[in-house]
């Protein structure tokens, strides 16, 4: 099976979060794999071992992202390609990802191709089904649950907490969601037999795109941090008189209830 | 600039989410006095026309057909589609709701438009509409406007207010024909989990459980509170993997992002993905036994006690306040 992975290079959220010159500032900043496109990998690499064929995570970044990239060769996936826009795309939105992604994805026939359902520092959840559409594939978002038989492929999706079971064929594009699996830490002989796994780059003249044919339709024009929150008022003295007041001030002082 | 906005009314059990008329309010905004028309999609939908209308729709469309009853990807965009060939918008307005997040970047990837997910707000300012939206889950924001073609958004639910219902108003709806075939995926089965009641991520108020609940018996007093309050039960991450509740209750960064009115959590730590979550509450109480709590930062009040003696004490004082009310 000819299997494709969509993975985004992230801001770990965890991370404190500052602005400088209208900018997060990723200084010192920690990046990783985007965690639901890590279940995307996982899922991917399961999938190649029950079946049979091989798994290419690609990605869309700068120099930095090879390093993600090797953690997913690490894991398990078999080649990765970094479509780098560094000298190209200067503000690059959901709809310049998916027009590359589609460009290089056109003429690889893939039979499955898995991404997360959203990455946790933009948080728009598009490429996916952009992708989809743009290769003529049907998709599946949120998924917890992927079957494959022959060309068959049986999904459970989650729908606001309630679930969906699906049936579609291959090919297919499916975006992960959380509780799909586990997925695995790269192993020492895996990190190993990383550095010599194919890691292919190229940019936009390979995929004969020029800057106009990706060019955002959407800007950020200011990024902020919300308001600082005064410190709460935790109220004191008898438990009942505490609660009696914060009846009082749900009522009065926030006028919620 | 005058422009024509179509809004997607989103049904569930028959009815009319919020979030459909929290819509039409963000496209009137979008529109600039121009027309805003409410698409209604399903198998028998029409009757929910005169709700749109007494939000501020000023047209309503149908398309119906027996295999749009489950919405699925194919079967919505086809029907969409024909809307759109029809009546030439200049805007799309969303509901950021899971049918809402799996079907418009479909639609923006057949229009090579645009698509701004998940705003909390939109307005004109200096010739443009400036839209807002968390970004870093919920760490920051960030503004933003389309620099080309249509103006495509979707928006969280409980974030712009709806316009006054018009309980007078009705007109008519008209029905769009639409070719629905070759539906690629296939609804075999539907599981449903969510509780009955108060869609969470729509409720003005939420009262949360975390692992201080300790047991599934542990959410009736909660339930109760909720039920007082016209709310909604939500549950930290904790208590879903501690199996106290289902999963579909779960708040933060995986599970529901929910912005209620008044945020109530019982027994939860306040980690970084729940925070994720709900911190963009407009009220949020916390009620932990542990003072150092990190909920505490977030919230407006918190009383340091424990919830079991909390809740019923809370639960009896808001039923006297809705008495004297």
């Amino acid at each position: 099976m000819n299997i494709y992975v969509l993975m985004k290079r992230t801001f770990d959220t965890e991370e404190k979060i500052t602005i400088s010159n209208g900018k997060i500032n990723e200084d010192g900043a920690e990046f990783i794999i985007n965690p639901y496109d890590e279940y995307a990998i996982e899922e991917a690499i399961q999938v190649r071992d029950a079946h049979g064929g091989e798994v290419t995570v690609v990605s869309v970044g700068n120099e930095e992202t090879e390093k993600q990239l090797r953690t997913a060769l690490a894991m398990g996936a078999d080649k990765a390609v970094l479509i780098n826009i560094e000298d190209d795309v200067e503000d690059g939105d959901q709809f310049t990802t998916a027009k590359i992604l589609s460009e290089y994805l056109k003429d690889k026939e893939a039979d499955l191709i898995l991404g997360g359902n959203v990455a946790i520092d933009g948080g728009s959840g598009q490429v996916g089904p952009r992708v989809a559409e743009q290769l003529g594939m049907p998709y599946v978002t949120t998924i917890t649950k992927l079957e494959i038989n022959g060309t068959t492929a049986t999904i459970t999706r989650d729908v606001e907490g309630d679930s969906e079971v699906i049936e579609t064929s291959l090919p297919v594009l499916v975006t992960a969601q959380q509780g799909l699996n586990e997925p695995r830490y790269p192993s020492l002989p895996g990190i190993m037999k990383a550095k010599k796994k194919p890691l292919d780059e190229l940019e936009l003249d390979d995929l004969d795109l020029e800057e106009d044919d990706v060019e955002a339709k959407t800007k950020t024009i200011e990024i902020y941090l919300p308001p600082k929150k005064e410190a709460g008022k935790v109220l004191q003295g008898e438990l009942a008189d505490q609660v009696k007041e914060l009846v009082n001030l749900l009522h009065t002082e926030a006028k919620v209830v | 600039m005058a422009r024509k906005v179509l809004v997607l009314g989103e049904a569930r059990d028959g009815q009319l989410r919020n979030v459909s008329f929290e819509a039409i309010a963000a496209a009137k905004t979008v529109a600039e006095g121009g027309e805003v028309v409410g698409v209604l999609i399903g198998d028998s939908v029409s009757s929910l026309g005169n709700d749109l209308y007494q939000f501020g729709a000023d047209r309503v469309v149908a398309v119906e057909d027996a295999k749009l009853a489950q919405y699925t990807p194919d079967g919505y965009s086809q029907a969409l589609i024909a809307v759109i060939d029809q009546e030439n918008p200049e805007g799309l307005i969303f509901g950021h709701t899971s049918l809402g997040k799996d079907l418009a970047p479909k639609i923006a990837g057949k229009l090579n438009s645009g698509l701004i997910s998940d705003a909390v707000a939109v307005e004109e300012a200096g010739g443009n509409l400036v839209f807002t939206r968390p970004i870093y889950s919920g760490k920051a924001f960030e503004k933003k406007i389309v620099t080309d073609g249509l103006i495509f958004a979707t928006i969280r639910p409980n974030n712009i207010a709806p316009l006054e219902r018009d309980g007078g108003k009705s007109g008519e709806v008209s029905t769009v024909s639409a070719e629905i075939k070759d539906l690629r995926t296939i609804i075999k089965d539907v599981v449903r989990k969510a509780t009955e009641g108060v869609d969470l991520s729509e409720a003005k108020v939420v009262v949360a459980g975390g692992r201080g609940v300790k047991s599934e018996e542990g959410f009736e007093p909660l339930k109760e509170l909720a039920n007082v309050l016209g709310g909604a039960v939500g549950a930290s991450r904790g208590a879903c993997d501690a199996d106290y509740c289902d999963y579909s209750l779960q708040i933060g960064q995986t599970g529901k992002v929910v912005t209620p009115d008044l945020y109530i959590a019982a027994g939860i730590s306040g980690a970084i993905q729940h925070l994720a979550g709900m911190s963009n509450s407009k009220v949020i109480v916390a009620i932990n036994k542990d003072p150092e709590a990190n909920i505490f930062k977030v919230a407006d009040y918190g009383i340091v006690g424990d919830l079991f003696e909390v809740i019923p004490m809370l639960t009896e004082e808001f039923k006297k306040l809705k008495v004297n009310a």
